[in-house]
């Protein structure tokens, strides 16, 4: 899937936002009109412009507790059938982790946005990649998977963020929006359109048993063989949406024989490593996957057949490679370069690295 | 021949799984009575705990759903603000509401969220075998107070009404039993106001029913009975708190 780059037309306006807003905003046009969450930096400008901004829609703006509680309200008001998300960086997603069991669990449709910041622990503020086997693999507890999307621009913050609505819906499934503090914090101009919003029926929704037999949402089966089957029946979803939604962009692909492999702001760093080394001339290309899970298994096979190697960059020091390795069916060299804790590759560092491969 | 007593509408005819002489049927019953006296049964939507009650939508002829352990709270308060037409209430045991669930409890109330709480208080840990619930009282032996309940190493039993009373966006509490006909009556009656409190809008309402367990008390259904009066009440006393 190439970047759009649509030209401005009347009825579109080109604004002035960070990426944090750019969320906030997108899911207002979503039609999402709940947003529960607690303080917690980098992401704080989320929080600050829904409690503005959901008012003026009608919307609800709670800031809960604890992340615990955020979650759980984004539970109730997903039961109901609303639009609805939270936000929060890497010790507060840490703190969701059973809200998102759970909901994966009632097959509850919610965005849950994940702006990383440095770990374990308290680790710090700068940005980070540290959480992304968190967020592909599962997380909480029981065999479950959130579609991960991660945008890489502030525009594409905007419109996977309308995009994560619509996955969630159609899917019953929770969908993580994985940025980082740097995509959070920048400004860029982006184009603001509602997306197209499809209406989901909800029959599973509770909104009172009126002229209807009642509802029940849960995740708990006592009796022998149900939850296995259960089970099978998300995995076969699972399977669907693997089959369905890989999304990723590929630069100078059918060329190359050294191909970086990173998302998020780790794949501006690494596009325009691509551009400086095509000027020299050098066979370089660059996938980056949108969605990381599903992730981008079938482009990534593809391309492992033609090259001499993949080059995993990550702002963490291993995670996303491991995928990588996974796709690949060992056709080509996997490598790595990866820092996290705040430090993030240089250009340099990842040329000098592409210069060793040689 | 004119009919005088049925099952509530609300009440599904299905047997519950409690032991003999819990407390949980009675009060699913009250309310239950209560849902179809005020005619809500069509808008009510009840959020089911972690706990020995955790099946009570089986139970239950409305729309219903589940909460992880100790956010029930949490998750009315997004029901609710999504749907203010709809009647949301929570049934949570004393360890969701009163240990794992003290913060989603202090802070819904205190922000006022306009929903109904059934708090059933039994001093013990039902489902998961008996062991020591934030109200266990002291010298009360559990799975995990063999000796009884020791304040110096385990506090004293909390109590959640008088935490909540000094909030001003509790509107209704009270405390109530179940261990008579008396009492009974008196408990539905505590029931039907905290929902009448919902329906009038006016902020949060929460009623503590004393309950009974004699499976982790190791007593008979009659003396759990008669150690809630005798016992019980003297560390939780009856009536209304605000």
């Amino acid at each position: 899937m190439k970047r759009n780059q649509k030209p401005v037309t009347r009825n579109q306006k080109k604004i002035l936002i960070t990426g944090n807003e750019a969320i906030a905003e997108a899911a207002i046009q979503a039609g999402c009109r709940f947003y529960a969450g607690y303080p917690i930096t980098p992401q704080n400008e989320i929080p600050a412009y829904m409690a503005r901004r959901m008012p003026q829609v009608d919307g609800v703006f709670i800031q809960a507790e604890s992340e615990l509680a955020a979650i759980n309200m984004v539970f109730g008001a997903a039961v109901t059938g609303a639009r609805a998300i939270t936000t929060s960086s890497s010790p507060g997603i840490s703190l969701k982790q059973e809200g998102i069991s759970y909901l994966a669990g009632c097959e509850l449709p919610a965005v849950i946005v994940n702006i990383m910041r440095g770990g374990p622990g308290l680790g710090n503020i700068a940005p980070s990649q540290s959480d992304y086997f968190q967020a592909t693999k599962g997380g909480g507890h029981g065999d479950y998977h959130s579609i991960v999307l991660a945008p890489s621009t502030v525009q594409e913050a905007f419109d996977l963020a309308g995009l994560s609505f619509e996955l969630a819906d159609k899917y019953r499934n929770p969908v993580i929006i994985l940025g980082d503090g740097m995509l959070g914090q920048m400004m860029e101009p982006i184009i603001v359109h509602s997306p197209q919003s499809t209406v989901h029926n909800k029959p599973w929704a509770l909104t009172g048993a009126k002229n209807r037999r009642p509802r029940i949402i849960r995740s708990l089966y006592l009796a022998e063989g149900r939850l296995e089957k259960l089970n099978l029946e998300f995995q076969r979803k699972y399977r669907r949406i693997e089959k369905n939604e890989q999304r990723w962009e590929e630069l100078f692909i059918k060329d190359a024989q050294i191909v970086l492999v990173a998302y998020g702001t780790m794949a501006r760093i690494a596009r325009s490593v691509v551009n400086k080394l095509r000027q020299d001339g050098q066979r370089i290309g660059l996938v980056r996957p949108i969605s990381l899970w599903p992730f981008p298994n079938d482009i990534m096979g593809k391309v492992s057949k033609n090259i001499k190697a993949f080059l995993v960059v990550e702002m963490s020091y291993g995670q996303m490679v491991e995928d990588v390795k996974l796709s690949n069916l060992g056709n080509c060299k996997v490598e790595f370069l990866g820092r996290a804790g705040g430090g993030i590759p240089t250009e340099e560092e990842i040329i000098n690295k592409i210069k060793g491969l040689r | 021949m004119k009919k005088i007593f049925s099952r509530p509408q609300s009440l599904r005819d299905i047997q519950t799984h409690y032991c003999p002489g819990c407390g949980h049927g009675i009060v699913h019953r009250l309310i239950c009575e209560v849902i179809d006296e005020l005619d809500i049964r069509q808008k009510v939507i009840a959020i089911c705990p972690v706990g020995c009650a955790v099946i009570a939508y089986d139970y239950w002829n409305f729309d219903c759903c589940e909460a992880a352990h100790g956010r029930a709270l949490a998750v009315a308060t997004g029901i609710k603000r999504v749907r203010p037409q709809n009647i949301v209430f929570t049934y949570q045991g004393d360890g969701d509401l009163a240990a794992i669930g003290t913060a989603e409890t202090i802070h819904a109330a205190n922000r006022g969220e306009n929903v109904t709480c059934i708090f059933i208080n039994n001093a013990v840990y039902g489902m998961t075998g008996g062991q020591m619930a934030p109200t266990t009282i002291l010298e009360q032996k559990t799975a995990t107070t063999p000796d009884g309940r020791d304040f110096h190493k385990e506090g004293y039993p909390l109590n959640i009404m008088n935490l909540l009373a000094v909030l001003p966006s509790v509107k209704y509490l009270n405390r109530v039993t179940i261990t008579s006909a008396k009492r009974i009556k008196e408990a539905k009656a505590a029931i039907k106001e905290a929902f009448i409190c919902q329906i009038e809008n006016k902020s949060f309402s929460l009623v503590e029913v004393l309950s009974s367990c004699p499976t982790y008390w190791d007593k008979s259904p009659a003396e759990a009975m008669r150690w809630i009066e005798e016992t019980m009440q003297k560390v939780f006393p009856l009536g209304r708190v605000k």
